[in-house]
């Protein structure tokens, strides 16, 4: 020690062999970071992949007892009578519906507050909002189930003067809360990195605040805003514990977002439970987690491109 | 930073070995001394059961508190699977297993044993402003099976009727089906009868006992422990010939309330150790006692 701290001064000129191994040392330890960090990519790849292969495993043999036809558009789906029967038509028609009118209600929203945080708000109200929104996607799902079946589900049925509150459209609106944070997340990022430049084009030009918005930031920011909106699609689609909550789980196919229904995930979560390993009813089901993955994995593929569509252009401004 | 990060990942180790081996020691259900007993005794199935199964476990847990017990009631199907894998020592139902069932438990080298623990008398509710008071069971099959749609058709309101369910996973969902919808008690019994289209299937009694009581033109089926004063009981008619009866723990008993069914338990064969004196316990007069606070009607006195 005493030898290292006498020769220290003139070190940086002659390495001495403690310098070396010290050297040495944080080589090793890079490598064990670097290791560690490809460990980290290859399973979460290797994990996805697991999963695909599993959910083929398992639910591709549903289509030796089931006819693709009778599975995706069948519309009886009785997995504990004798003879089963595994119509997934109306779970399909559910998700998308679920899916399609929770985006209607979230984007406008959305996109109306990533504007304001990103060009009206003060920048510490943009601040301090912008964590809180971002909060909001940490609420756990049976949280906002509970919320819809207290709050909305009785305000949806005497507003809209229904049967019963527990239907598609509370759902849709619970799902568009949820999707909501990720929607003004991403688009409020996009809006963010905007440059300068085209709003101060924009007002020499004699433009309003509203005008310069609408017609030169969010148009700027449009890949990213589409990117956002997919992110939310996606987690739309994919959540289950507040659509089995609200969603009212009737097994017809819905005509009306006012019906109760049952959307693919609450289909899955409901029926798991009782379906015994290698059983029929475990393939059907394991059949409809396929196919929600692939329509997952379609919208975030979807998203991916945009987004990366979106840095390119940025990287040649 | 590097050496700051090194000792973290140490830490880390450590911890998540302490948590390894400390999980490894929840040990099975042994015996001790004379009457101290230990253990841990899984309890999965019935939701009807629960508020039950959870009563007795608290009393239990009081007397022998060394034994801990879990209930948990995602229904009776998922119940039965659990004790097929293993992974309860005791399953509770409101159903009977099916011999489907026992056969896959006997290839996974598991024999169910079951025990009755109580009686149900299976309530059919609706919302206190409905102005019918009975029902025949021909009426509720026809409703859950879709034809029966207006309360004007059973002597009610005209107003649209939202049937309310249990999903598949439910024991009462099987035994409502095949008892009321499938009409088994009647003649008129249809095997190839199933709950209609737009029958609403919730994944818990609670939330059809709430919506119930929240929806004046709702009808839903929980078991006797989960009637509350937020919702009217109809009195259930064998045949439009005969008198109604509301379910209590008199008609029930004597038989007179047509849709009554045992609670069960389920184990891997006798049970034995903490297991067989949990079951001693709410099978004691003591444990029937807690039956009827509950609830549900206890068994009868032999």
């Amino acid at each position: 020690m005493a030898m290292i701290q006498q020769t220290s001064p003139g070190a940086t000129a002659t390495e001495t062999p403690a310098a070396k191994t010290l050297r040495g040392r944080l080589r090793i330890s890079e490598k064990l970071v670097e290791g560690g960090i490809w460990l980290a990519g290859i399973i979460s790849i290797v994990v996805l992949l697991g999963v695909f292969f599993l959910l083929l495993k398992e639910g591709l043999p549903t289509f030796t007892h089931t006819s693709p036809g009778e599975f995706f558009f069948g519309d009886k789906w009785y997995p504990i009578s004798e003879p089963p029967r595994f119509g997934t038509l109306p779970f399909l028609v559910s998700t998308l519906m679920v899916t399609i009118i929770s985006t209607v209600i979230a984007v406008p929203i959305g996109i109306g507050c990533a504007a304001y945080l990103s060009e009206v708000a003060p920048p510490k109200v943009r601040e301090t909002l912008k964590p809180i929104i971002e909060l909001l996607a940490g609420f756990p799902s049976v949280v906002m189930g509970l919320i819809g079946l207290l709050l909305i589900s009785p305000a949806v049925q005497s507003m809209f003067n229904l049967n019963t509150g527990l239907c598609g459209l509370t759902a849709s609106i619970m799902l568009a809360f949820m999707s909501l944070p990720v929607i003004v997340s991403v688009s409020e990022d996009a809006l963010s990195v905007v440059p300068d430049e085209f709003r101060q084009a924009s007002y020499a030009l004699g433009t309003t605040k509203w005008e310069t918005i609408w017609h030169v930031c969010i148009p700027a920011a449009l890949s990213g805003i589409a990117a956002a909106v997919m992110l939310g699609v996606g987690r739309a689609i994919g959540e289950t514990m507040t659509v089995l909550m609200v969603a009212g789980g009737a097994l017809a196919v819905p005509i009306s977002p006012a019906d109760p229904m049952t959307p693919m995930t609450a289909a899955i979560a409901s029926g798991i439970g009782n379906a015994v390993r290698g059983g029929l009813q475990y393939q059907a089901l394991f059949a409809i987690g396929l196919v929600l993955f692939i329509m997952t994995l379609i919208v975030n593929l979807f998203a991916d491109r945009v987004l990366e569509r979106e840095k390119r252009k940025f990287a040649r401004v | 930073m590097t050496s700051r990060f090194r000792h973290s990942a140490l830490i880390m180790a450590v911890l998540l070995m302490a948590i390894l081996v400390t999980a490894g020691c929840s040990s099975a259900p042994t015996t001790g001394g004379a009457n101290e007993l230990s253990g841990s005794i899984k309890i999965i199935g019935s939701n009807t059961v629960t508020p039950l199964a959870t009563v007795w476990a608290e009393d239990f847990m009081k007397v022998q508190p060394k034994v801990s017990i879990a209930v948990s009631g995602p229904g009776s199907g998922p119940g039965i699977a659990a004790l097929i894998d293993s992974t309860a020592d005791i399953c509770q139902a409101s159903r009977a297993i099916t011999a489907k069932e026992i056969d896959q438990a006997k290839a996974k080298g598991v024999n169910p044993y079951e025990i009755q623990v109580a009686s149900d008398g299976l309530s059919v509710v609706v919302h206190p402003s409905n102005p019918i008071s009975d029902i025949t069971i021909a009426q509720l099959s026809g409703i859950y099976t879709g034809k029966i749609t207006n309360w004007k058709e059973v002597g009610g309101k005209d107003a649209s009727i939202v049937a309310l369910s249990r999903d598949t996973n439910s024991g009462t969902h099987v035994f409502f089906k095949e008892h009321v919808v499938q009409m088994a008690v009647l003649p008129t019994a249809d095997k190839k009868l199933e709950y209609g289209p737009k029958v609403l299937m919730l994944p818990s009694t609670e939330e059809g006992v709430s919506e119930t009581a929240k929806n004046p033109n709702a009808i839903f089926y929980p078991g006797l422990g989960y009637v509350s004063d937020k919702v009217k009981v109809l009195g259930i008619k064998k045949t439009a010939n005969d008198s109604a009866i509301l379910p209590s723990v008199k008609t029930v008993l004597d038989g007179t309330y047509p849709v009554s069914r045992p609670l069960l338990f389920y184990t891997n064969g006798a049970p034995t150790g903490a297991s067989k004196a949990f079951v001693d316990y709410c099978l004691s007069s003591e444990g029937q006692k807690r039956v009827i606070e509950v609830g549900y009607v206890p068994l009868a006195q032999k």
